[in-house]
């Protein structure tokens, strides 16, 4: 049983992943990694089979920095308001300051012309691990339900 | 108040669609909104004289192994048989009418409709029908009830170089000649040794396939359209291409962007004043854009659609095989099949993983296009004897070395009205009335 004050922490942790997200903080939301990080947005499909071809795949924090870049200067995606909303976390390992946890995510797409659509459910499957008093993701993998992507994936989940 | 005129309360008349110019250069606009057009599609296309991609060989491995998909949108399943042949059926029990294989993939000795428990062999035979010969006497099928003439609708079924292929055409020609010996050169390119199947994704556009189809026949948008290009100065316009149709009927083709060491043409851009080229940004991991060579000819980009539902993918070192199947006449969904090679080393496979990161719905070089097939969808409601304009690169029919070239688009167009059967004898309005 994972100690509650740490609960609350991490529960503090995914919050502000999502609102990091959902504010368009982008350029905040590599800071939130380790160096040497794993993101990686992959359908359940695929996960399920253990296969590896993925929608999004980031084994550094360079390449998280590289996507924010591309996607503020390059890349062209309509304009579109995602809310993330995450339930039932549960803890499965906590060792040596890492911590294992997962959690329900729904992502609601909300268009230019106001209609609001489910986006994407799926789980996080995450990895946090403490430095200089910071908690930080090692690991997020947002295994998705959702297998047919309406039209793109420009932001990250 | 007075009335309207009456012809204001009549029905709309049987729509008059005027068809595409033989040369493929003007296109109206309906043949992406018409309900008619696409049902025509289903009949002319998907159901006759083409061969539809399915999937890789490599997804359906052992005796069993099976996988749901489409031709057109036409629900069918393709297995691997007993003795390792390959088979495909329409999935619709041959009693009712239900779908008979229920499961995305898997692997079964037989397949079952849950509505009667009719039972079918692998390749689509019929064997079991519950209560055949009645109950306590009471009567069953009729005795003249032949299982043999009641079995799933099979098609013929081809791979090549670990493609699979089926049709519901009895007299389209065999595979190897449908493909042609040019487009079954650039495949053998890529298929080279055997693959192995990395996994899918899948995404959903509010668009009509065609417009997909024009797209991955479209070299003139890469640079336009993908700033990413540009921006971190990937792919450019002076990059020798290579641009060619299967020299038959015109609907496959294929798009090869060459690598050449000094392909500068920065300047070009800039006098002609394109949105934000910007030589400013630099890829902190630049790995994704590796391009470690594996072919003969060193290409960053191998774009090959094979009409009408595969599209083969070499951009750097990630492989996909991505399947377009219509879903109405405004949308369409695409399957992109991931693979890599049976012999990839560790750090190979990684890379090709990476790379991912180009293409499909979040690819860095590939999320505008379901953008812009949108846009054009949504652009061009109510105008349906409106006409694209098909020009760039127009009275240069045998220019193949450049990618500023609308040629292999209206190659389609003509050959889709061709085989849609839009001659001027035959005016397609009347058809449909």
């Amino acid at each position: 049983m994972i100690d509650m004050t740490l609960r609350q922490t991490l529960l503090a942790l995914q919050d502000e992943y999502i609102s990091t997200l959902d504010t368009d903080a982008l350029e905040l939301w590599p800071e939130m990694f380790v160096e040497d990080c794993l993101y990686e947005i992959i359908p359940k499909e695929n996960a399920d089979l253990g296969l590896p071809a993925p929608v999004i795949y980031c084994d550094s924090k360079a390449m998280l920095r590289d996507r924010v870049v591309s996607l503020r200067n390059a890349n062209i995606f309509q304009p579109a308001i995602y809310r993330h909303f995450i339930s039932g976390l549960s803890f499965l390992t906590e060792a040596d300051g890492t911590v294992e946890m997962r959690c329900s995510y729904l992502v609601i797409n909300t268009s230019q012309l106001g209609q609001s659509t489910v986006y994407q459910t799926g789980r996080y499957h995450d990895v946090v691990v403490q430095r200089d008093g910071r908690w930080l993701f090692k690991s997020k993998r947002a295994i998705y339900d959702t297998s047919r992507i309406q039209t793109a994936l420009a932001i990250p989940i | 108040m007075t009335a309207p005129p009456l012809d204001l309360l009549q029905p709309d008349a049987p729509p008059t669609i005027v068809p595409p110019s033989p040369d493929g250069s003007r296109v109206p606009y309906s043949v992406f909104t018409s309900q008619a057009i696409y049902d025509r599609e289903q009949e002319r296309i998907f159901r006759g004289p083409t061969w539809s991609f399915l999937g890789l060989e490599a997804e359906i491995k052992q005796p069993g192994d099976f996988k749901s998909t489409f031709i057109g949108d036409t629900p069918v399943v393709m297995t691997r048989t007993e003795d390792g042949a390959l088979a495909a059926w329409v999935n619709r029990c041959a009693h009712r009418g239900a779908m008979v294989c229920r499961q995305l993939r898997g692997n079964a000795a037989s397949h079952a409709c849950v509505y009667h428990q009719w039972r079918y062999d692998l390749e689509g035979n019929l064997y079991g029908v519950p209560f055949l010969r009645g109950l306590n006497g009471q009567a069953g099928m009729p005795a003249d009830f032949d299982r043999s003439k009641n079995g799933l609708r099979k098609l013929r079924v081809e791979s090549y170089a670990g493609l699979v292929f089926a049709t519901f055409s009895e007299t389209v020609e065999p595979l190897a000649d449908y493909i042609g010996p040019v487009m079954g050169g650039f495949i053998d390119r890529i298929f080279h040794k055997p693959v192995a199947y990395l996994g899918c994704t899948r995404q959903f556009s509010n668009s009509n396939w065609k417009l997909y189809l024009e797209n991955v026949k479209d070299p003139y948008h890469a640079s336009l359209l993908h700033l990413f290009h540009t921006t971190f100065n990937i792919f450019r316009v002076g990059m020798k291409a290579h641009c060619v149709t299967d020299g038959r009927h015109g609907m496959h083709s294929i798009i090869m962007a060459i690598k050449e060491e000094q392909a500068e043409t920065s300047e070009a851009y800039k006098e002609q004043k394109i949105r934000a080229f910007d030589s400013g940004f630099a890829l902190e991991d630049d790995s994704i854009l590796a391009l470690v060579p594996e072919y003969e000819v060193m290409a960053t980009n191998h774009i090959q659609p094979i009409f009408p539902q595969l599209v083969i993918q070499q951009i750097h070192n990630t492989l996909v095989a991505r399947q377009l199947l219509p879903k109405g006449p405004n949308a369409f969904e695409l399957v992109f099949h991931f693979f890599g090679y049976e012999d990839d080393t560790p750090e190979m496979r990684k890379l090709r993983i990476k790379q991912a990161n180009l293409v499909g719905p979040a690819g860095y070089i590939s999320m505008e296009d379901t953008e812009a097939t949108e846009l054009v969808q949504q652009g061009v409601v109510r105008d349906g004897r409106a006409t694209s304009v098909i020009d760039m690169a127009k009275d240069a029919p045998e220019q193949s070395d450049t990618l500023i070239t609308e040629k292999l688009i209206r190659s389609f167009w003509a050959g889709y009205s061709t085989l849609m059967g839009f001659e001027a004898a035959d005016p397609f309005g009347a058809a449909l009335a």
